[in-house]
């Protein structure tokens, strides 16, 4: 996992049907990063997400791994390099912890495979990073939801792939476990060097924790770069048609976006 | 880091617990199988002693024992057997794939579909042997793909797809009952058969399509076992993980329908043996390996029981069929009011 894998998105185009959503994408994920795609609802960034992860196919243009489309590399080999974790994955009834976890490893595995040592210390070491080795004997429904989240993660980890993609990985979450997760995908940007891709609806959040940024409007890539300099007033007004004011995080130093509505003003006098 | 070689004996030992579960069932509901399989050898209306039982398969010829036992109790034995472990192998299959215990092959017209075709064939067309078979499953194919286009609206929704199932089921149930009741010269026990399922008739040359139906296509669903418990975590975690999804899919379809309407040909459609056996054997097995083998042991077990009990426990006889049905309707009635509160899953 040393090897940086280079995932780059060209020129792509893809939809529904008739129906387009993403038109002439173009990007560089930067290797060893965290990047975070953002946008307004329905503008494509899941779209985007799923066609990168092979899980919709472009209508035109490629995403490239490391300079070969992904939608022409066998499915299996491909999810060795390339993790995925969908917004609403399911969790079959009654699975315990480390079973759920050890479906990670699924692409290392052919038909008649034997289950090898390696196997079983790739799931020790998801269980480990993702703090989730007390929960090992536990069934999936009888976590909270950030730990459910934490177990996910830990079989998106058992895959040890070099770039992971994560749907969303923290709706519904409270915000302590909004935080807990994201701290845990730089733990593991830190640790193992993996390249993240997320989808996240916290503006503050995504520029607080990503190294680079993606805003996405109506299917077209509206700004792309560090959260420094993507994240502006102009851009915010752009993308979500939102008044806002930019001031700098007191915590991490990132941007932060204070929204501007109608109502709930100082009265200056 | 501290920790990591009590975990990684702690993740080794689940996993081995795990397979031991899997072993342990499995070899139960083998058991119970082979017990099934020599009740219905050696107790019927009369008691064939065990030693008599052996010389006749042996190929001996005891008096008395020889026709009783070799003539209508073992193809009898045989054919539930193998007819029971291609449908509930089979309805498992489809369970898992559509994630929904109601997505079984006879409820949403597969099995129906193939009944017609074979009642068609034998009955209007007078086929017989391997071209029944045939006909069968190309309409059993064409049935499950009608289903599966009906309820195709951007992808197919599984609850969808069950309710244009039960639609389609039951249109083909009254072309059934139609073309049973044109039907020149039919028996009572003729009409039973394919509209419940009955191993009355069967025959020990029967045994031989099911035996083949079971190596190809059950072969091929078991080559797909690790690509169906990745299915149990939707589409999309499947996919990440790797696996072919529309091609597993179409294995899968293909083969679980061959599995259904080779089986349906010569028996009829069993009711509910596909339905039940795979949440049965989801009970037995919890989540610790693939279902298809176990839930095979328990459609044989349901046949071969229910066929007992309808022959020989109750004040008059019974096909199986009616026995199965009895015990399924219970499930299904309970299955809908649970999956309404809490949605599928199997």
């Amino acid at each position: 996992m040393t090897l940086k894998h280079q995932l780059v998105v060209d020129h792509l185009a893809a939809g529904y049907g008739e129906k387009t959503i993403l038109n002439d994408i173009n990007i560089d994920i930067k290797p060893g990063q965290i990047t975070s795609i953002i946008g307004a609802n329905a503008c494509g960034k899941s779209t985007l997400l799923r066609t990168m992860s092979r899980l919709l196919s472009p209508s035109s243009g490629h995403v490239l791994l490391d300079g070969r489309s992904i939608h022409n590399t066998p499915t299996r080999q491909l999810a060795q390099t390339l993790g995925l974790l969908p917004q609403s994955p399911i969790a079959p009834e009654g699975i315990t912890v480390s079973d759920l976890v050890s479906r990670g490893r699924h692409p290392h595995h052919g038909f008649l495979s034997r289950w090898r040592k390696e196997d079983d210390e790739a799931i020790a070491k998801a269980l480990e990073t993702t703090k989730t080795t007390e929960l090992l004997d536990r069934e999936i429904d009888e976590l909270s939801g950030g730990q459910r989240q934490r177990v996910w993660i830990a079989m998106a980890l058992a895959q040890e792939t070099g770039i992971l993609l994560l749907d969303e990985p923290t709706t519904f979450l409270d915000v302590a476990h909004q935080i807990e997760v994201l701290d845990l995908l730089v733990d593991l940007n830190q640790t193992r060097g993996t390249t993240i891709v997320l989808v996240l609806h916290d503006l503050n959040l995504a520029a607080r924790y990503s190294d680079q940024l993606i805003a996405i409007r109506q299917g077209q890539v509206c700004a792309n770069g560090a959260p420094n300099e993507v994240v502006t007033e102009d851009m915010i007004h752009a993308v979500f048609g939102l008044q806002s004011q930019v001031i700098t995080d007191p915590i991490s130093g990132s941007p932060m976006v204070l929204p501007i509505g109608r109502h709930k003003r100082i009265k200056h006098t | 880091m501290i920790n990591t070689s009590s975990t990684l004996a702690r993740v080794t030992n689940g996993r081995k617990n795990r397979s031991k579960r899997w072993k342990c069932v499995a070899s139960l509901l083998c058991l119970l199988a082979v017990a099934a399989f020599s009740i219905t050898l050696t107790l019927g209306q009369s008691f064939t002693p065990p030693q008599d039982v052996i010389n006749v398969l042996l190929g001996e010829h005891v008096p008395g024992a020889s026709f009783v036992v070799g003539q209508l109790r073992l193809p009898r034995a045989i054919i539930s057997l193998l007819v029971g472990m291609s449908f509930g192998m089979a309805g498992v299959a489809f369970q898992v794939m559509l994630r929904n215990p109601l997505a079984s092959p006879d409820i949403i017209g597969v099995s129906s579909g193939a009944t017609a075709a074979a009642v068609f064939a034998i009955i209007v067309l007078h086929m017989d042997g391997s071209s029944v078979a045939f006909f069968s499953i190309a309409v059993g194919l064409l049935v499950a793909l009608a289903v599966y286009g009906l309820s195709y609206r951007n992808g197919a929704s599984g609850a969808r797809l069950i309710l244009v199932g039960i639609g389609v089921s039951a249109m083909i149930e009254s072309f059934i009952v139609y073309l049973l009741s044109q039907a020149q010269a039919w028996d009572r026990q003729e009409a039973m058969r394919w509209l419940s399922g009955s191993v009355n008739s069967a025959q020990i040359h029967q045994a031989l399509p099911l035996i083949l139906s079971l190596l190809v296509f059950g072969g091929f669903l078991l080559s797909r076992s690790k690509d169906l418990e990745a299915l149990r975590m939707g589409d999309d975690t499947a996919h990440a993980l790797g696996v072919r999804v529309g091609m597993t899919r179409i294995t899968v379809i293909v083969s679980a329908v061959g599995l259904i309407a080779v089986g349906v040909a010569i028996t009829g459609p069993i009711a509910f043996v596909a339905f039940l056996s795979g949440p049965i054997a989801v009970r037995l097995v919890k989540n610790n390996g693939s279902l298809l083998i176990p839930s095979g042991l328990v459609g044989a077990c349901l046949v071969m029981g229910g066929d007992y009990i309808g022959q020989f426990l109750l004040p008059s006889r019974y096909p199986v069929g009616v026995i199965t049905g009895a015990l399924g309707a219970p499930y299904l009635i309970y299955l809908i009011i649970r999956v309404n509160r809490k949605g599928g899953s199997l």
